[in-house]
């Protein structure tokens, strides 16, 4: 019953060029429960990306276990849906082509795969845009349609890696909103990447604070923000205490 | 939008007709002997007179060319793919890809009229030695150039080597695989016309050797003005298809 959806323990990585040698993380240790929303954040340049990608399945610790549904020794690929920085839609094909992208990778007969998807942009508001090319998106329509190709590949975990970290501030807040919306619908259980306090304590109920390079844990904190949130409750002294702390924090890192 | 396309032809028009009659007046004012440079009336009256040879003559030329170009592109993205399976094929096979393009056409030419004689083998194989470099090298590039963060993206969904082929890095490749095929599409013809140079019974480069052996200069320039033209529409077909087959692409173009 108790079983976590992540859970990683003493991840160690380092990358080796010729007889140089770069420590990119040291030791960490991860959860995330069932249905939990947790946030990674650290300096940037701290290794949060590397992270990453081991708990995706694309690269291996050197040392450490890490563990999906308490399996720590099958492949991880395919077992988290994987969302990097850029929205990474393929150009030519159509957003609705873009959603089924996982669902092609699985060889789910296109027909079913396209009433998944368009089931999906119904419920969230971009049927209009289904036949349209990337192309002719703009950089936040783009970010959802990515996020929506990564809950349609798998709902119960999604990796997210600062996927907002690019926007204006106004359409990075209706994305936010958007995000906690998809995730409360699906309970997925979420690991997310940023650099923004701001955001992490909007969106998470537990924040893991990392060091710079080579990126330890530093802290853990609950966030305990009643739900469902909006952007007011940063407002709140709770919540302005916390962003202090946490930036003080992150800001003595940075400069080292 | 067709009007605009049209027009954007226009300056090309305007100068190719001005050169025309300037040429016109040029040679009737006696300025040249018409034994030398005749005329562009003359080349079209002549043109006119000789159709039906030339015709005939044309179509072992569009044969030739049409059949080469067709094996050059499935040599040429063959060639590509196993260029890119690994850094050691690459490493491998580039080197002698780019000797073999050092080597004097001509010679070869010779050498394949002692091999193989003058049948329709020797002129594919020149026009496939002409064309497929292009179309090689300019595929290769394009499977290399997509972004690694999206074959990140593909791996997390467990995608294996070939889907990750197919549906992301061939794609990808489309637009710079047809800037080479228009390259290549452009020496076919020329190519085709070359290796009937070497001997055959019927072809445009046969017929333009005899007119030019027997001194009949209006023969030759309304040859040359075929080969023109053949040119010419095989790069339009290939740009069409090109527009046809990648809409996400020609629209982008168009815009930037």
């Amino acid at each position: 019953m108790d079983i976590p959806k992540l859970q990683a323990q003493g991840v160690t990585k380092a990358f080796r060029s010729g007889k140089r040698r770069l420590d990119v993380l040291d030791s960490i240790d991860l959860r995330v429960g069932v249905g939990e929303f947790v946030t990674v954040i650290g300096p940037s340049g701290c290794g949060k990306s590397t992270l990453f990608n081991i708990v995706a399945g694309i690269e291996s610790p050197d040392s450490g276990t890490v563990a999906i549904d308490g399996d720590a020794t099958g492949r991880r690929t395919g077992k988290s849906g994987y969302m990097p920085q850029q929205p990474l839609l393929l150009p030519w094909r159509t957003v609705e082509e873009n959603v089924m992208l996982g669902l092609d990778v699985r060889h789910v007969p296109r027909k079913e795969a396209q009433t998944q998807a368009s089931e999906l942009l119904k419920r969230f508001g971009l049927l209009e845009f289904a036949g349209h090319y990337p192309a002719t998106l703009s950089g936040g329509m783009k970010q959802r349609v990515a996020l929506l190709r990564t809950v349609l590949f798998n709902r119960s975990f999604l990796l997210l890696d600062e996927p907002f970290g690019a926007l204006d501030a106004l359409t990075r807040v209706t994305c936010q909103m958007w995000l906690l919306d998809v995730w409360q619908q699906f309970s997925s259980s979420v690991l997310f990447i940023t650099h923004d306090v701001r955001e992490a304590i909007l969106l998470s109920d537990r924040i893991y604070v990392l060091s710079a390079r080579p990126a330890r844990v530093l802290r853990v904190v609950e966030v305990s923000l009643p739900r469902p949130r909006n952007p007011e409750q940063l407002a709140q002294p709770e919540a302005v205490q916390l962003e202090q702390e946490l930036m003080s924090l992150l800001l003595k890192e940075q400069a080292l | 939008m067709r009007l605009r396309a049209f027009a954007s032809y226009g300056p090309a028009i305007v100068l190719a007709v001005a050169i025309l009659l300037l040429w016109e007046a040029y040679v009737r004012a006696g300025n040249i002997s018409p034994q030398v440079l005749p005329a562009p009336s003359a080349i079209l009256a002549g043109l006119v007179a000789n159709w039906a040879v030339i015709y005939d003559n044309m179509l072992p030329t569009l044969v030739e060319t049409v059949l080469g170009l067709l094996i050059a592109i499935v040599m040429g993205v063959i060639l590509a793919i196993l260029l890119d399976l690994s850094g050691w094929v690459r490493k491998a096979i580039y080197p002698l890809l780019v000797t073999s393009q050092t080597i004097p056409i001509v010679t070869v030419a010779a050498l394949l009229l002692l091999w193989i004689g003058y049948d329709i083998r020797s002129k594919l194989i020149l026009v496939i030695l002409y064309c497929f470099f292009p179309i090689a090298v300019a595929c290769a590039d394009g499977l290399a150039s997509v972004e690694p963060e999206l074959i990140h993206l593909l791996k997390s969904m467990n995608a294996s080597r070939w889907q990750i082929l197919w549906m992301v890095r061939l794609p990808a490749a489309m637009p710079a695989f047809f800037s080479g095929l228009r390259i290549a599409t452009t020496y076919s013809v020329i190519g085709a016309v070359f290796s009937e140079y070497v001997g055959g019974e019927k072809g445009l480069g046969i017929y333009l050797q005899r007119a030019t052996n027997s001194f009949a200069i209006v023969q030759v320039f309304a040859a040359i003005v075929v080969i023109s033209a053949l040119s010419i529409l095989l790069f339009g077909l290939v740009s069409l298809i090109e527009r046809l087959a990648l809409p996400w692409y020609s629209g982008r173009r168009a815009g930037a």
